[in-house]
Parts: C-alpha cells; sequence; structure tokens
C-alpha cells in the first residue's frame, strides 16, 4: 500500500514537471515584439506520409534559412506542423482550430486537393493566405478566392499533358482509366478521358474504386478488354498495390498516372510491376532544377533523407510566404501585420526567384507559367527512386490566365 | 456517365472473364470461410459474436508480414523454399493469433460471464478498437509506419495456366487447398475426437457438461484457440494474396465474414464455409459484371451493397441461416 502512495506521488511529480517545462519555454522570448507562426497542414501519419512530412520538412528548412529578416524585424518565428490524415474532415478540424490563432499568419498546404479545397472555405473567412506546394485540382483556385495560391500547375493541364503523351509518343491506341474517386484522382483522370478522344485513343473503361487491398475484380474486366495503356488516377500507396496485382494476374498493358505516382513508395509496394511506366508531374525530381542542388543537400544533412516530391514546392511555398510576411510587416510601419495585409503582399509578389521555378501569381493564384514533367520509372527498387528518367518537360499557362 | 465502347452489353466479353471470375469468387470464398469459422465455433459454444475477430485476423495478417519482413531483412527470404516460408508463416500467424484470441477471452469475455447477452457484444467493440489501435501503436514505434507490404516471392506469384486463357496463381490455390485442409481437420476434429466432443457437449449444454466432468473453462479457451488460429491463418493468407495490410483492413473482411457465417447458419462448421463461398462468389460476380452490365453506370464499387443485401434477405426469411438449425433461447 505504502509503495503504491509512493509511486503515485511520483506519478504526480513528474506529470506536474512535465507541465511546467514548455510553460517556462516562452518567458526567454519576451523581449520580442511578438511571434509569427506558420503552419503546415499535410498528412503525417497513414498511406500518404512520406509525402506529407516532405511538405513539413521543405517548410521547416525555408524557415529556418530564409526567417532572418523577419527575426531582424523583432519577431519570432515558429512552425507548427498539423495533421491532416489525408482526411477532408480532418483538415477542416484542424483548419478551425489553427484560424482562432492569431499569431499564424500563413498555411503551407496542403497535399491533397480534397482536403485543401474544404479547409480553404474556413482559412478564407478571415484571410489567411494559404500557398499550396501540391494541389493541382482546377477548384483550388477557380473559386477565385483571394486568399488561396499554389506554386504547382492544374490537373485540366496535367490529364491533357498525359492523354497527349500516351497518343503521341507512347503511341496508345485503346486505354482503360482507373481513379481513386478523390477531387484530384477523379478529377485528373477525367481531363485525361476528355483529351483521349481528341488526340485519337479510344477509352474502353473508366471506373472509381476506394478499394485498397482486392483488386481481383476490377482487373478482370480490364484483362478483357486488352488496353494498351491503364491510366491511374490518384495516390501511390492505392495504385501500388493495383499495379502489383494486374501484373500478377497477366495485365500486359502499360501504365501512366499522374503526380501522385511520384513517390519511393510506390516502387516499395509494386516492385518490378512498375518498371517502366510513366507519370506526368507538376513536381519534376529534384535534379532537374539547376537551384535547388544545395536544398537537397541541406535537406538530407538535417533529415538524413533524400527529399520527397513537393519538399522543395513546400520550401519555395514557404519563402514567398516569409517575403510576403517581410513586406507586410515593412508596410505596416514595422508592426505585426494582419493576415489580409499578408494575402495582398502575395498577390504582389512578381518573378519571385524560387528553387523549383519564378513564381508570379496571376488573379486566381496560379503559377505563370506553370512547369509539367513527364518522368519514366526506371527501377523498382526504392533506393534508386531518384534515378527515374525525365522524358519531357513543358511550361504551360494555365487556362484563363489574364497575365 | 457514358463511356465510349461500353454503351452496350459486350457478352463475348462477359463470357471471357466468366472463368476467371469464378476463380477470384472462389479465392476470395475460401478468405471468408477460414475467417467465418472463428465467428461460428465461438458461436456455437458461447451464443455470443466475438467482434474482436476481425482483429485477431488482422494480427495474423501483422504477423505473416512482420515474419517475412524479418525473414527478408535477415536474407533469409531467398534461401527458404517459399513452401518451408509458407510454413513458417502460417505456423507463426497462428499461434498469435489463437494466443491474442485465448487472451482476448480472458479478459474481455470472461469476467462477463453470465452478463446479458448485450454486454460482452459491447466489450467485444471495444476490444475490436482497442486492438486496432494497439497494432498501429506497435508498428508506429516498431516500423515508423503502420502500412506493411509483403515481400514478393516470385514462385506465389507464378501462375499456372488452367484451361485455354484461365490461369490462376499459385498463392490462390495455396489458399484454397489450405483452407480446405484445416475445414477437413476441423470438422473432423470437433466430429471424431474426444476433446471436440467436449466442445459440442459445451455449446449443447454448459452447465451439465460442467458436471459430466467437463472442464468448461478450458474448452472454451480451446474454441478461442481454434477460431482464433484459422482467423490468423485466413489474415497471413490474405496478406499473401493481396499484399498489403493496415491495422484497419479487418474491418471489411470481418464484416463479410460474419455475414457469411450468419448466411451458412451461425455456429454450423460447414455452414460458414458454403456461406463463404456463396458471398465470396457474389462478390466476385457483382463486382466483375456490374459496370459491364450497367454500361459503367455501376462500378465494382457497389460491390459490398450485395453482400449486407443478402445478409438482410437471409434474416428476413431464413434466420437460421442455409445449413443452420433454429437454435433454442438458452437461459
Amino acid at each position: 500500500m505504502t509503495r503504491l502512495r509512493g509511486v503515485l506521488v511520483a506519478l504526480v511529480l513528474l506529470v506536474t514537471a512535465a507541465l511546467l517545462v514548455p510553460a517556462q519555454a516562452p518567458v526567454r522570448a519576451q523581449a520580442t515584439k511578438g511571434k509569427i507562426k506558420i503552419a503546415t497542414q499535410s498528412p503525417l501519419s497513414g498511406g500518404q506520409a512520406v509525402l506529407g512530412e516532405g511538405i513539413k520538412n521543405g517548410a521547416q528548412l525555408a524557415i529556418e534559412q530564409l526567417g532572418g529578416p523577419i527575426k531582424r524585424l523583432g519577431f519570432d518565428l515558429e512552425l507548427v506542423p498539423f495533421d491532416d490524415q489525408a482526411k477532408p474532415d480532418v483538415g477542416v478540424a484542424n483548419a478551425k482550430n489553427l484560424v482562432t490563432d492569431p499569431d499564424i499568419l500563413l498555411v503551407i498546404g496542403h497535399l491533397n486537393s480534397g482536403v485543401a479545397i474544404p479547409s480553404s472555405e474556413v482559412y478564407k473567412d478571415s484571410m489567411l493566405a494559404m500557398i499550396s506546394p501540391a494541389n493541382t485540382n482546377p477548384k483550388i483556385t477557380d473559386r477565385k478566392y483571394k486568399n488561396v495560391f499554389r506554386v504547382v500547375g492544374r490537373d485540366d493541364v496535367q490529364g491533357v499533358v498525359g492523354a497527349e503523351f500516351a497518343a503521341k509518343e507512347m503511341k496508345v491506341k485503346t486505354v482503360y482509366i482507373i481513379h481513386d474517386k478523390t477531387a484530384y484522382g477523379q478529377g485528373v483522370a477525367e481531363f485525361f478521358r476528355d483529351h483521349a478522344p481528341k488526340v485519337g485513343m479510344r477509352v474502353v473503361g473508366f471506373e472509381g474504386t476506394e478499394e485498397q487491398a482486392n483488386f481481383d475484380p476490377i482487373i478482370t474486366p480490364i484483362l478483357a478488354r486488352r488496353p494498351d495503356l491503364v491510366y491511374f488516377g490518384g495516390i501511390y500507396n492505392q495504385a501500388g498495390v493495383f499495379f502489383k496485382q494486374a501484373r500478377a494476374k497477366g495485365l500486359k498493358a502499360r501504365f501512366l498516372g499522374p503526380d501522385g505516382m511520384d513517390s519511393s513508395d510506390l516502387a516499395k509496394v509494386a516492385g518490378q510491376a512498375i518498371v517502366g511506366m510513366h507519370y506526368t508531374t507538376v513536381a519534376g525530381p529534384v535534379s532537374v532544377y539547376p537551384r535547388a542542388a544545395k536544398f537537397a543537400q541541406d535537406y538530407k544533412a538535417k533529415f538524413g533523407k533524400d527529399p520527397e516530391p513537393f519538399a522543395a514546392q513546400a520550401y519555395d511555398a514557404t519563402a514567398i510566404g516569409l517575403k510576403a510576411i517581410e513586406n507586410a510587416i515593412k508596410a505596416a510601419g514595422g508592426k505585426k501585420p494582419t493576415r489580409e495585409q499578408v494575402t495582398n503582399e502575395i498577390h504582389k509578389i512578381k518573378g519571385f526567384r524560387g528553387l523549383t521555378d519564378t513564381f508570379t501569381f496571376d488573379a486566381k493564384g496560379d503559377p505563370v507559367p506553370a512547369t509539367y514533367f513527364v518522368i519514366n520509372i526506371v527501377s523498382g527498387d526504392p533506393a534508386k527512386w531518384g534515378q527515374n528518367k525525365l522524358v519531357k518537360t513543358l511550361r504551360i499557362n494555365p487556362p484563363g490566365a489574364g497575365m | 456517365m457514358p463511356v465510349g465502347g461500353a454503351d452496350r452489353v459486350e457478352w463475348d466479353i462477359l463470357l471471357r472473364i466468366l472463368p476467371t471470375v469464378v476463380v477470384d469468387g472462389f479465392v476470395l470464398g475460401f478468405v471468408y470461410a477460414m475467417i467465418a469459422l472463428g465467428y461460428t465455433m465461438v458461436y456455437g459454444v458461447l451464443q455470443m459474436i466475438n467482434f474482436a475477430h476481425s482483429e485477431i485476423f488482422v494480427m495474423g495478417a501483422f504477423v505473416g508480414a512482420e515474419t517475412l519482413l524479418i525473414l527478408q531483412a535477415s536474407g533469409l527470404l531467398t534461401v527458404l523454399h517459399p513452401l518451408a516460408l509458407l510454413a513458417v508463416v502460417l505456423v507463426l500467424a497462428m499461434a498469435g493469433s489463437g494466443l491474442l484470441a485465448v487472451a482476448v477471452e480472458r479478459v474481455a469475455y470472461r469476467p462477463l460471464r453470465g452478463a446479458p447477452r448485450l454486454i460482452p457484444l459491447i466489450s467485444a467493440i471495444g476490444v475490436s478498437f482497442f486492438l486496432q489501435d494497439a497494432i498501429r501503436l506497435f508498428e508506429s514505434l516498431w516500423r515508423n509506419a503502420f502500412f506493411l507490404t509483403y515481400p514478393t516471392i516470385d514462385l506465389f506469384d507464378r501462375r499456372i495456366p488452367l484451361v485455354g486463357e484461365v490461369e490462376i496463381s499459385v498463392k490462390s490455390l495455396l489458399i484454397i487447398v489450405a483452407s480446405l485442409l484445416m475445414l477437413v481437420v476441423l470438422t473432423l476434429f470437433v466430429n471424431r475426437t474426444k476433446l471436440g466432443m467436449a466442445i459440442r457437449a459445451v455449446a449443447e449444454d454448459q452447465p451439465t457438461a460442467g458436471l459430466m466432468g467437463v472442464n468448461v473453462g478450458r474448452i472454451i479457451s480451446l474454441t478461442f484457440l481454434i477460431g482464433g488460429a484459422m482467423g490468423g491463418a485466413a489474415g497471413a493468407l490474405f496478406g499473401v494474396q493481396f499484399g498489403t495490410i493496415n491495422p484497419y483492413s479487418g474491418f471489411i473482411p470481418g464484416l463479410k465474414a460474419f455475414t457469411a457465417a450468419v448466411l451458412g447458419g451461425i455456429g454450423n462448421v460447414p455452414g460458414a464455409m458454403v456461406g463463404g463461398l456463396v458471398l465470396g462468389m457474389l462478390e466476385a460476380f457483382a463486382a466483375s459484371y456490374m459496370s459491364l452490365l450497367t454500361g459503367g453506370a455501376f462500378g465494382a464499387e457497389y460491390k459490398d451493397i450485395f453482400a449486407f443485401s443478402v445478409l438482410i434477405v437471409i434474416l428476413m426469411f431464413r434466420p437460421q441461416g442455409l445449413l443452420g438449425e433454429v437454435v433454442r433461447e438458452k437461459l
């Protein structure tokens, strides 16, 4: 009995100590003009965590390396990462949470368009600027919210790029299209489908699925149709399983997908099944950006692994946001700017030299122009993901860009 | 949504895929049947539905994945013969899941014996959630990832030509053989051995069986051990077949297997098998043919509706299931 009481007392002391530690931290920070926080929202758990973590790390590196000017203006700079779990409901709940923190002046995210669209409705109400490093669904910017930006291209272009490449370079005649029923996957698949007949391809099937494990019933009809190509509008964690099972079942068609395929985890899941397949992407491998070499080194030194896709884009998105915050502080006479002031400053940024591109936004928040890549997967070994070959680069303006 | 080329029903394609669909249906059906055996055995003995059974199934899948991944990391994956590998995986998965099932019974059900029927049901659902997150926590700490991928073993992916274009993969064949074997062994065990007789006696009437010198507690543990081991084997085979697993992947197969058990007549061993096969076949046909027959209007994603519609219809017209008998209410 006495021993139990001892354990209890020790426990209470431990908990109290744990509660006191973070409480002491802000005491040091009293001398500054206040705190400015930058939030990231991306999946940090679940099947897409690899990409989501890359976004968080990219933003963190940017804040550490480029936060100097803001700190010299007398502000503390802090990253607050949120885990949206790639789920719209979690993203919205996080968004409601983070808009109540007046120190947060910028959101970098999300990975998934399906999460970004509802979450940005929440940001809009308080004019909190969101710069997306990865969202490609047209709706992101087509709603013309003043506070929503992205540094990558759009699916209505990406789907078209994929269809053009399939017809002209891969010489595909018939295509079977699968998608994951999300705003992103279905969106890009529909743009691919709509463009296919214009370049002489016949769509022999179009089907959405949320299945994660057993693709047999989907593969069998594909086998029977004998298409030249299977296009998968979706993300690597689901697509990898599908590709692997399709090959195991004897499907000979070639594979093509959008930028959701771009993760070394695709090779981890699918192995040999994906060797030789292509994907289109709005984020090229870090090696194609001459200005990103140092970023790749720093990233590896800090996080112990190569940057995943969208990490460099997250770095750029954060860099743009930091510049805008700095300008907004100056415009506000050295005081902490409002969210709306930060949003306005992002619109004013022209020709910003980032790692992956030189950025100017159109009125909707799309980059003008955006770059699209076609990549060829050379190995089923996840460690060799970085050696994938770039086979085509295109610079295309967003549809209806008023620049 | 109209799709080029699919605006009419293509009978030649329907016929061409028929044999493949039948094979898929069998494979799925046997997986469901194996999981259903666990539900049925526990129900037969305790008149209780063990809703934590889907997590016991997932446990088997994770033990199987871990075994293969650890063997792969130590370089033994290519040294051992694939069939020896399979045997190791199955034995460990069955042991892991069997023991987990026994532990669940001890902790969550035994203290509630004699409580109203609804109470252990709720406790089962609680255990189910607890186990999902426990597996997730463990894998996150151990591998920093809770979505596991089975290593590829070439022999299992090899395809054996049956007739014409129809092929069956080695792993599909293994599932069918393994589950048939288990079913036969289980049926013989329940009907021909002394322990089997004890299980039947407990199922018939617990207090009387106890008076006749049967150790009721031990027999119930044994039932959980056997049912859990079956679920574990099914989990490992599911992983080998479909290649990927996460802590929540037991939910839908578990629900389907429960449906299969009810369909066949819960508490009835051959019934679970029949129920599983009917359900697997139905799902394979629905999923593969639905989009072809409706010109793409309904896709494979509606396949789950069929399983549960069947459950409702069965409960309405034949509540005791296809092979079940009317179980009298026990007091």
